[in-house]
């Protein structure tokens, strides 16, 4: 066990701890990035328009990415020259007194939360556009979301942990929130951010007890202050450590949205503007997948037995009741809702499995990884064909709203359909080989039964994925269809009426909008959807492309410990 | 009788739980935030306790975080409020009830 040197704790006097930032860059670039395009925008007026936020907010994310490369190249090798990691130039290191870490694994995360914000960016521009909305608001809560994401995977202490998280999902409740003319917005923002502030508020209790029971809120402060080689420190409380991780993993638990902790995302999916949802759904889960895998698999790492068993329940449960509760919807949002449960159940038992003091804990630990790039590109481009097939209001989100798909638009049902069968874990899809990493590493770990459910559960929800690919490719028998739709329509009109004066844009003829909508998408959108599917084959086809790059990243999130 | 750390940790529970049950059981958008404050400023009690305990200044640190987010949650929570209030006459939590499944 090696732990990371902060190397610049010996600070003389009151200025404050140097700051390495050229490896800082990163972040410094998407938090820069917010402020920079909030105050452009205000200042000049005529950037509001619709198209420089979201051309602002692609290059950000893009050069936030490629700043990732020497940042690579400098913390990808140990460099144990001076002896401990840390020591020399090169190698893993914590900055800034400790308090944020630079290693394989937070790099890779940003590169995969960087993803998410290029591809979104990409939606929600024809989403605005359609939906007649402006505004750079919706991009600089983006990145502002996307910088806490990465200070959370970063986080080398508990209360920058905390910080992160909650710049992370301060923005995204917003976001949740940000479309003012439907009602069902606000509901999805409301819900989203009681039951997020209460995950938050648990997250909390349970870094002070931690802090209570170790006397430290930094990661290594913690692993130092467990039961090691030499037996427990005396002066650790040992119930209170198990009752401020119990109170962490619930927080964590809630973010990621496991069973029995995910009641709010169905109804959060399925309100949110349906760009948002592909940004939530995407960076961020992968945040916080990140930061429970880095406090988790590191700082609590002596304590991995006790909290093990609670990851496996989760897990299974999440995997076994996200598929089941899927095939009882008929909306494509709350499906794709329990389908992310089900797979934050899959990144759970990577999680599990990377928690194995032998050969499975690199093998999870690169499950882990995969699956989270895997992840991100495909949910992200599921969400997209549904925003584009919702329709200007975004209301068209049933199952039969998709029927005929193949037929008004080939494209966009074939590139949905690449992308479903990944989730579903098709061979030749990314998402095959993110499901058959984990159950390896679950059982080269030993953990067969868990590997069984994982199976199980990859059934049960490829069931779902089929549902609607076959809605899709369905011959559209016409005037039943027609006369569905305009039932659906007369309702919504009848409710909306009262409260819809001076709404004009989401009562013009919805009808022949969701075909222009369908039939003639965004171009980015549509190139969105398609480099989405594009990876996800890539990745597919060539699983390995990103073999060193893997195991690299996933030895420096076990080596953190 | 002294007072120990002891007392505050229990306080700083017995708050908490307080601000849980709170928001479990009322209605009113306005009082569940005040139960989420509550959570939160029963954490920061914590917080002070163990700093104290453990002689360290670490946890009254991390005391000026927790209030500065807690206050930008209200900010951005409020506003949510009012952005629903602006389409109903009045609200309570069980009237946004149109996302089920």
């Amino acid at each position: 066990m090696i732990a990371l040197v902060a190397q610049d704790t010996q600070t003389v006097a009151l200025p404050g701890p140097p700051v390495v930032w050229s490896l800082l860059w990163p972040f410094l670039i998407l938090a820069v990035g917010g402020v920079l395009l909030v105050t452009v925008t205000s200042v000049v007026p005529v950037l509001r328009g619709r198209s420089f936020p979201a051309a602002f907010t692609c290059l950000t994310a893009l050069a936030s990415g490629l700043s990732l490369i020497p940042v690579w190249q400098r913390v990808d090798r140990l460099d144990l020259v001076g002896g401990t990691i840390g020591s020399g130039t090169e190698g893993p290191r914590s900055l800034v007194s400790g308090a944020y870490a630079v290693d394989g694994f937070t790099v890779f995360v940003t590169g995969v939360i960087c993803v998410s914000v290029f591809l979104t960016a990409l939606l929600l521009d024809g989403y605005l556009r359609r939906e007649g909305l402006d505004g750079p608001e919706w991009y600089v809560l983006m990145l502002m979301s996307a910088s806490g994401g990465v200070l959370l995977a970063s986080a080398n202490d508990l209360i920058v942990s905390f910080l992160g998280l909650e710049i992370l999902s301060i923005a995204a409740y917003v976001m949740a929130a940000l479309h003012l003319r439907r009602a069902e917005s606000q509901e999805a923002g409301f819900k989203y951010f009681v039951l997020g502030a209460l995950a938050s508020a648990f997250f909390l209790y349970g870094i002070a007890l931690v802090y209570g029971a170790t006397g430290s809120t930094t990661l290594q402060g913690i692993f130092a202050a467990g039961p090691n080689a030499a037996g427990l420190d005396p002066r650790t409380d040992s119930s209170l450590i198990l009752a401020g991780m119990a109170l962490l993993l619930v927080g964590f638990a809630f973010k990621v949205s496991a069973v029995p902790f995910h009641f709010w995302a169905p109804d959060v999916y399925q309100g949110a503007p349906s760009p948002v949802v592909a940004f939530m759904a995407s960076g961020v889960k992968v945040a916080g997948f990140a930061g429970l895998a880095r406090i988790f698999l590191y700082a609590f790492q002596p304590y991995w037995a006790d909290w093990r068993p609670a990851i496996a329940a989760l897990a299974v449960l999440s995997t076994i009741v996200g598929g089941l509760l899927a095939l009882a919807q008929r909306n494509v949002k709350r499906m794709l809702a329990y389908s992310s449960i089900n797979h934050a159940g899959f990144m759970l038992l990577a999680i599990h499995a990377a928690a194995s003091p032998d050969d499975g804990g690199q093998r999870g630990a690169e499950a882990l990884l995969f699956y989270l790039l895997a992840y991100t590109v495909m949910v992200t481009g599921t969400f997209g064909v549904a925003t584009i097939v919702g329709g200007r209001g975004d209301g068209r989100h049933d199952l039969d709203d998709y029927r005929g798909l193949s037929r008004s638009n080939p494209l966009l049902a074939g590139v949905m359909a690449i992308l479903l069968f990944s989730q579903a874990g098709v061979p030749f899809t990314s998402g095959f080989f993110a499901k058959f990493r984990v159950i390896g590493a679950l059982a080269s770990d030993g953990s067969y039964a868990l590997g069984g459910a994982a199976m199980l559960a990859a059934v049960i929800s490829a069931v779902l994925y089929l549902r609607i690919v076959v809605s899709m490719f369905l011959i559209d028998n016409g005037e039943a269809h027609e006369a569905d739709h305009e039932a659906v329509d007369a309702v919504a009109g009848g409710r909306a009426a009262p409260e819809a004066e001076g709404d004009t844009l989401v009562e013009a003829s919805p009808e022949a909008s969701v075909l222009t909508s369908v039939r003639a998408p965004a171009p980015t959108a549509l190139l969105a959807v398609c480099l989405a599917a594009a990876v996800t084959l890539v990745l597919g086809l060539l699983p390995d492309l990103g073999g060193g790059i893997l195991s690299d990243a996933a030895s420096a999130l076990l080596l953190a410990g | 009788m002294r007072v120990t750390e002891t007392w505050y940790l229990t306080l700083s529970a017995l708050l908490f739980t307080v601000g849980f049950v709170g928001l479990l059981v009322r209605r009113n958008p306005l009082v569940m935030f005040m139960s989420l404050e509550l959570m939160l400023n029963a954490v920061n009690i914590s917080f002070v306790a163990f700093a104290n305990k453990l002689d360290d200044i670490a946890g009254q640190t991390a005391v000026f975080f927790v209030l500065v987010v807690a206050a930008a949650e209200v900010v951005v929570g409020l506003s949510i409020v009012v952005a629903v209030m602006r389409r109903r006459p009045s609200i309570t939590a069980d009237d946004l009830r149109s996302l089920k499944g």
